[in-house]
């Protein structure tokens, strides 16, 4: 957020700014929830996931932010915004009704099972970004930049958490990777807006792992 | 079997975008030309071998370390070690995908070179300073 202030883009980034924004808010609920309850309690358990579902959903704004970035010269925007709502409330609805038979641990495992599917279906969304940056030729090396690690984000986490959902068990991997994960998206982000100005191009054929 | 579906497409995925996540912090620096004290010092001049990484690596750690491309560094050095990876068991079944690793390599050397060349102008900046202060 303050990267984006200092270097000017804030109003055009805001929906990343949003996340960030609760980014911090959030960390700072975990914080106090923590220091309260302790890590192991149901309190804090709780909190993280929800948490982790809310800031998820706020990342779909950041995406759909982008999105609207890359379509505004098409004039499409207001309608991926529409698909992509439709698709966040389609996805909360499957995970529930895959869930809805186990009711003795419904909440935990909705929680996992809803996070699984709002991660898988970020990553879907990111790819199809992606999909069209290239096809666009779109040479912001900015955007490129966010969208790319959005990428290896969302891909990160759907995979971290169809590892816990495959196997509770697993602690050792799906607990220690999304701190390190976290660090991802600020440091990626911060790296986008302090080195290149909104202005700064390069081929975006050249970064596609199959050549164009 | 739909957590295994998700868990393999996700970890392409996450190939594929940190592949490219890579390979554009290395497009941003390719178009830098490096500064002709950095030419002498590591003996890179308009293009770089894979073999020069480690050497350009041993005199980034003598610098001192500018925070903004601490991060770009390690993702580099992570997609270089990958691509040896890949390199040492794939690219011994597919030539073309050797060639190919061989390229990335050597421009992954040239960004390190292009951040040496930065922390070193950073360094002269920092001493500067501390003359005039």
């Amino acid at each position: 957020m303050v990267c984006s202030l200092v270097r000017g883009p804030f109003r055009r980034y805001f929906t990343l700014n949003l996340y960030m924004s609760m980014s911090f808010f959030v960390s700072l609920g975990r914080y106090l929830v923590f220091t309260r309850h302790g890590l192991l309690s149901p309190e804090y358990t709780y909190f993280y996931y929800y948490s982790d579902a809310t800031l998820t959903i706020c990342l779909y704004f950041a995406l759909m932010g982008l999105y609207a970035i890359v379509f505004e010269e098409l004039g499409a925007a207001l309608k991926l915004r529409v698909f992509m709502m439709l698709l966040l409330i389609g996805t909360t609805l499957f995970s529930f009704s895959v869930v809805h038979q186990s009711e003795a641990r419904m909440l935990t495992h909705y929680i996992v099972e809803i996070s699984q599917n709002l991660y898988f279906v970020g990553l879907v969304l990111t790819y199809v970004l992606w999909a069209a940056l290239l096809k666009l030729h779109e040479s912001r090396v900015r955007v490129i930049q966010i969208v790319l690690s959005l990428g290896v984000y969302f891909s990160v986490n759907a995979a971290n958490y169809a590892l816990h959902n495959a196997y509770p068990n697993l602690r050792v991997v799906w607990e220690y990777l999304p701190p390190v994960t976290g660090m991802l998206l600020p440091v990626a982000w911060i790296y986008a807006f302090m080195r290149f100005d909104d202005e700064a191009r390069l081929a975006p054929a050249r970064l596609a792992v199959v050549p164009r | 079997m739909m957590a295994g579906l998700i868990f393999v497409f996700s970890l392409a995925a996450m190939m594929q975008f940190f592949v490219s996540y890579c390979r554009s912090l290395i497009a941003a620096s390719a178009r830098r030309a490096l500064s002709l004290d950095v030419q002498d010092v590591v003996g890179i001049t308009r293009s770089a071998k894979s073999e020069d990484f480690e050497r350009v690596m041993q005199f980034l750690h003598l610098c001192p370390e500018r925070r903004e491309d601490r991060n770009g560094i390690q993702a580099i050095g992570a997609y270089f070690r990958l691509l040896g990876a890949v390199g040492k068991t794939l690219g011994k079944l597919i030539p073309s995908l050797r060639a190919w690793i061989e390229s990335e390599r050597s421009q992954c050397a040239y960004f390190a070179a292009v951040a040496l060349d930065r922390r070193i102008a950073y360094s002269r900046d920092m001493l500067a300073e501390q003359m005039t202060a």
